[in-house]
């Protein structure tokens, strides 16, 4: 089981990012478990200095931009290989 | 990029061939767009070429290809560029600058980093706590919105490289001044308590990006910038070619000229609320330009446009108190005024 958390205080591109995470977990098969967080000190325990930022088990995967979902599959596919 | 595979390789050369070709169809179309207008407009059309309608319309066919042309290919070069620019990258340039140098390196390294209004909190609290000083990371602050590229490139192409230089040249006082003073005027208290207690867990690594990778999310900005300002763009030029064409040479000169003492202050506290529409105010504030207001009114009012806005006062409200944000606001203001006496008195 995955814990992915989607960093952002609610713009736009955070929201976006939410979705294709979303989507992409569904599209998988992947038990994942989706987490929004949005309060900047909760945000800026990651140590990320743009938003969104994309956090796979307590790990950032990716700041500042919205990955596509291919990148997002293979950010998923390793994940589970270290899990 | 120091080990680069034989596989990695043959594609960098195939990726440097395409681009290649792009770039010169580029070039190709940047330049039939004159002629192309002109043709459109005077034979196709049939206007006349010294009447009022006929001016505006070439205008407008001529600028909104060529902004648009322009826009896309320089938001892709500087998309490039700025991948080598991380926010983490620009932090750790600015660790260890004292104030004073620290202002005008935060300053510049706000052109080149990638910055959207939304991660303004992230960038400020990652700033901050990593020890950097309070007036520096305002220059940047500042910097990184107003000097914007779709401004920049949106003024390059209407009004050329002077106009351009200019607006960049004020915008690096403004945030330099502007940052100085707030540091010198120690407001460290008036950052909300919780940014100084946050723990980090441990450090981000940094991405090792290939051209390939850099090529595209330059493609990717490109696409988003361009989707979002060009109606606005569309816009701007349609009601800029209207005064073009209509309004007579020196018919804003006595309201918006460089006698009118007031003017500038005037044109700061409009620019206030307005927001949203930085890419379409360029074209109808070169436009200005052209009948008679000074270039010093003119900037002063982009410059608050883009650089003081309501929005990004909401969003620094969570890591700001109350004191600190009016002064910063005040104080951008004041810097943002006086750029604009300074340009239209040396000008």
């Amino acid at each position: 089981m995955l814990t992915i958390k989607v960093l952002g205080s609610g713009c736009a591109n955070c929201k976006k990012l939410e979705a294709v995470t979303r989507q992409v977990v569904s599209e998988m098969g992947v038990e994942a478990e989706v987490v929004k967080v949005t309060e900047y000190p909760d945000i800026m325990a990651y140590n990320i200095m743009s938003t969104p930022g994309l956090v796979i088990n307590e790990k950032v995967v990716s700041s500042g931009r919205i990955p596509s979902a291919a990148e997002i599959t293979t950010f998923v596919t390793n994940a589970l290989e270290t899990a | 990029m120091t080990s680069l595979s034989p596989v990695a390789a043959s594609s960098n050369k195939r990726l440097f061939v395409i681009l290649a070709a792009v770039v010169i169809a580029w070039l190709a179309a940047y330049n039939i767009v004159q002629p192309l207008a002109d043709w459109l407009s005077y034979s196709a059309l049939g206007l006349a070429r010294d009447s009022h309608l006929g001016e505006s319309v070439a205008f407008f066919l001529y600028d909104v290809p060529k902004i648009l042309l322009l826009l896309s290919g320089m938001v892709f070069a500087i998309s490039i560029v700025r991948t080598f620019f991380s926010p983490e990258r620009t932090r750790a340039l600015l660790g260890g600058k004292r104030e004073g140098v620290g202002n005008v390196f935060a300053a510049l390294l706000g052109i080149v980093t990638p910055f959207c209004s939304c991660s303004a909190v992230p960038l400020f609290i990652g700033f901050v706590e990593s020890g950097i000083p309070l007036g520096v990371t305002f220059s940047f602050l500042i910097a990184a919105p107003t000097i914007n590229e779709v401004a920049v490139i949106l003024l390059f192409g209407l009004f050329g490289w002077k106009v351009a230089g200019l607006y960049i040249a004020s915008g690096l006082t403004v945030a330099i001044v502007a940052g100085f003073i707030i540091g010198r005027l120690k407001m460290e208290r008036h950052v909300e308590d919780f940014v100084w207690k946050i723990h980090r867990k441990g450090d981000v690594t940094e991405e090792k990006l290939t051209w390939a990778d850099r090529v595209e999310r330059a493609w990717g900005s490109v696409k988003e910038i361009v989707g979002k300002v060009w109606l606005y763009v569309v816009i701007g030029i349609a009601v800029g070619a209207g005064i073009h064409g209509y309004v007579p040479e020196d018919a804003l000169a006595s309201i918006l000229g460089r006698q009118a003492w007031w003017s500038v202050p005037a044109a700061v506290l409009i620019g206030i609320p307005l927001y949203s529409n930085a890419a379409g105010i360029v074209p109808i504030v070169g436009t200005l330009i052209e009948k008679g207001a000074s270039v010093g009114t003119a900037l002063a009012f982009m410059m608050s446009v883009i650089g003081l806005s309501l929005p990004e006062a909401v969003i620094l409200k969570r890591v700001l108190k109350m004191p600190l944000l009016v002064t910063f606001f005040a104080v951008i203001a004041a810097a943002i005024i006086l750029t604009g006496y300074l340009f239209n008195w040396v000008l």
